[in-house]
């Protein structure tokens, strides 16, 4: 396309049929402690597949 | 008929000279030149609502869209033929659910606030004693609003058991040691360890320990203990000399960076630059933070996080309304300083730019927020358990104790049911995927409900993620 670019992302909506397996981290647990933010995490089970 | 809210759907803004456009729903992001930029907004009106992507947009609609005076007034500025292109390859996305995607988990926040929960993570406060009185600890000079007093190796085991037993089959289980500075009760954490990897074992659990230290009394054995055991250190620096000592002096009043900055220097380097944080925290009287990454970058640190504190509003140094313009310049200078010195070959990583957005997080924990009080406890020195470490000491949240358990069921079902789309600004908010509802303490420091908005935190938040995608937009080139 010229006008526009699109990025790799994980469609959200696939996410849904495959349901929080929880296996995550606890958000606030990780660096900051003040902070809540999941953007930055990754998928356990996404990650531990590759 | 119910009435709806308007929802933005397609989140467009410039940052670093990207013109990034990010479909909320999908979470697909496209960077656009100008005129698809200036574009998208004036499709918008054209769109079918509730109804499947490929007939969001029907072909005859764009014969319409083009006559549209703006859109006219574009193709002046463009050309006929530029726009017409354009509309066709925003019509395939559309097509594609990546643009004006609709809002489909609505429907699940109710399955989310009931969803059976264990826990995962614990904050185990080992000592509520500290060797510095930082100015805006909330511990209150590591006493949390009690007295001084460090965790037991009975009570400490005692939470380790409790978190095995409160997490149903869920194998990874993190476990912090927080204070006040818990290497004021050091033999208490090596006992823990090993207790956690005799039990793991047994009980088929894979602990991950980590430790947030002011680094005062950090030495080679505990760092080689450390090293081993913990998969991440947070170190608590705050960038300039100045800026650290100012805030973070010892009980005397004389500054501590000079006894921690070569205690942090080993952390970094003995374990190759990862799995540890360089922790910041930047207040009202530094609203030049970026310069204190600056700074910890060239002192040779790679993962780095300085995040505003956390502060209830009339405290001199909490962040006011009016640093928050030059808060979010901060934030484009840092981001375009990263990717500068990514470009000469140095790897920088800054805490809150981080985004996975191929490996991100599934929906349901994007929606759910940060997990305290029901994933999340904090655990006082003599067992008590509080939603977070953030409200340890505020008996209104004291929850039970790790002899016998969650005793208000009340406050972790409130907890629990705390999400996007339970507080009103994020339901709207284009960031809600990202941030999933901001900090609960933050939220109730502020506005007395942790269902609350805390808004400078979320304009700090929207800005941080707004130059976390950005980076990834320029990097992906
Ligand atoms: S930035 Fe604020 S409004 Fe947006 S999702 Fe986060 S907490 Fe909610
Ligand atoms: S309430 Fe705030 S400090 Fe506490 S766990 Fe959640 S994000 Fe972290």
């Amino acid at each position: 396309m010229k006008h526009i670019r699109t990025l790799n992302t994980r469609d959200y909506r696939k996410s849904v049929k495959q349901g929080g397996c929880g296996e995550c981290q606890t958000s606030c647990q990780s660096a900051c402690k003040t902070s809540c933010t999941v953007g930055n995490q990754s998928c356990e089970t996404l990650t531990s597949k590759r | 008929m119910v009435f709806k809210r308007y929802i933005p759907v397609v989140h467009r803004y410039k940052n670093g000279g990207y013109n990034i456009v990010l479909d909320v729903e999908s979470g697909a992001v496209h960077v656009a030149d100008d005129l698809a930029y200036e574009l998208i907004p004036l499709m918008e009106g054209y769109i079918k609502k509730d109804s499947k992507p490929e007939e969001r947009l029907p072909d005859e609609v764009l014969e319409t869209i083009l006559a549209d005076p703006s859109v006219r007034e574009l193709a002046d500025r463009f050309s006929p033929d530029a726009v017409r292109e354009s509309l066709e390859e925003l019509k395939s996305l559309v097509d594609s659910d990546a643009l004006f995607s609709e809002d489909t988990y609505r429907a699940y926040v109710g399955s989310l606030a009931n969803r059976p929960t264990v826990v995962k993570a614990l904050c185990l406060h080992v000592a509520h004693d500290c060797n510095l009185s930082c100015k805006y600890c909330f511990a209150s000079e590591g006493e949390y609003k009690g007295k001084r007093e460090l965790m037991s190796l009975e009570v400490g085991k005692k939470a380790l058991d409790f978190l095995i037993e409160n997490s149903g089959s869920r194998r990874n289980l993190e476990v912090d040691f927080f204070g006040g500075e818990p290497l004021m009760n050091w033999q208490v954490v090596k006992e823990l360890v090993e207790y956690g990897r005799r039990r793991e074992k047994e009980a088929d659990k894979n602990f991950r320990f980590t430790l947030t230290t002011n680094g005062v009394l950090l030495n080679d054995e505990i760092l080689e203990f450390a090293n081993r055991e913990m998969s991440n250190i947070v170190c608590s620096i705050d960038g300039r000399k100045e800026v650290h000592d100012a805030m973070r002096p010892f009980r005397g009043g004389q500054g501590s960076y000079d006894r921690v900055l070569p205690g942090f220097k080993k952390v970094a380097a003995s374990r190759n630059q990862n799995n540890y944080y360089v922790r910041g925290t930047y207040t009202h009287f530094n609203t030049d933070f970026s310069r204190d990454v600056i700074h910890l970058m060239d002192e040779g640190f790679e993962q780095i996080s300085v995040e505003p504190v956390v502060a209830p509003p009339e405290m001199d140094y909490a962040i006011k309304e009016e640093d928050v313009p030059g808060l979010l310049e901060q934030y484009d200078l840092l981001a375009d300083e990263i990717i500068k010195r990514r470009k000469e070959g140095h790897f920088v990583n800054f805490f809150h730019f981080m985004i996975d957005l191929e490996q991100g997080p599934c929906v349901a924990k994007r929606l759910s927020g940060c997990g305290s009080g029901c994933e999340y406890l904090a655990v006082t020195p003599t067992g008590d358990l509080y939603p977070c470490h953030q409200f340890v000491g505020n008996t209104d949240f004291l929850m039970g104790n790790v002899f016998e358990g969650i005793k208000r069921t009340d406050l972790r079902d409130s907890f629990k049911a705390c999400n996007v789309y339970t507080k009103e600004s994020c339901d709207t908010c284009f960031a809600k995927f990202y941030c999933s509802g901001g900090c609960a303490a933050n939220s109730y420091n502020f506005s007395g409900d942790i269902n609350g908005t805390y808004d400078i935190g979320c304009q700090l938040q929207r800005k941080r993620v707004e130059c976390a995608i950005r980076i990834k937009a320029q990097t992906s080139e």
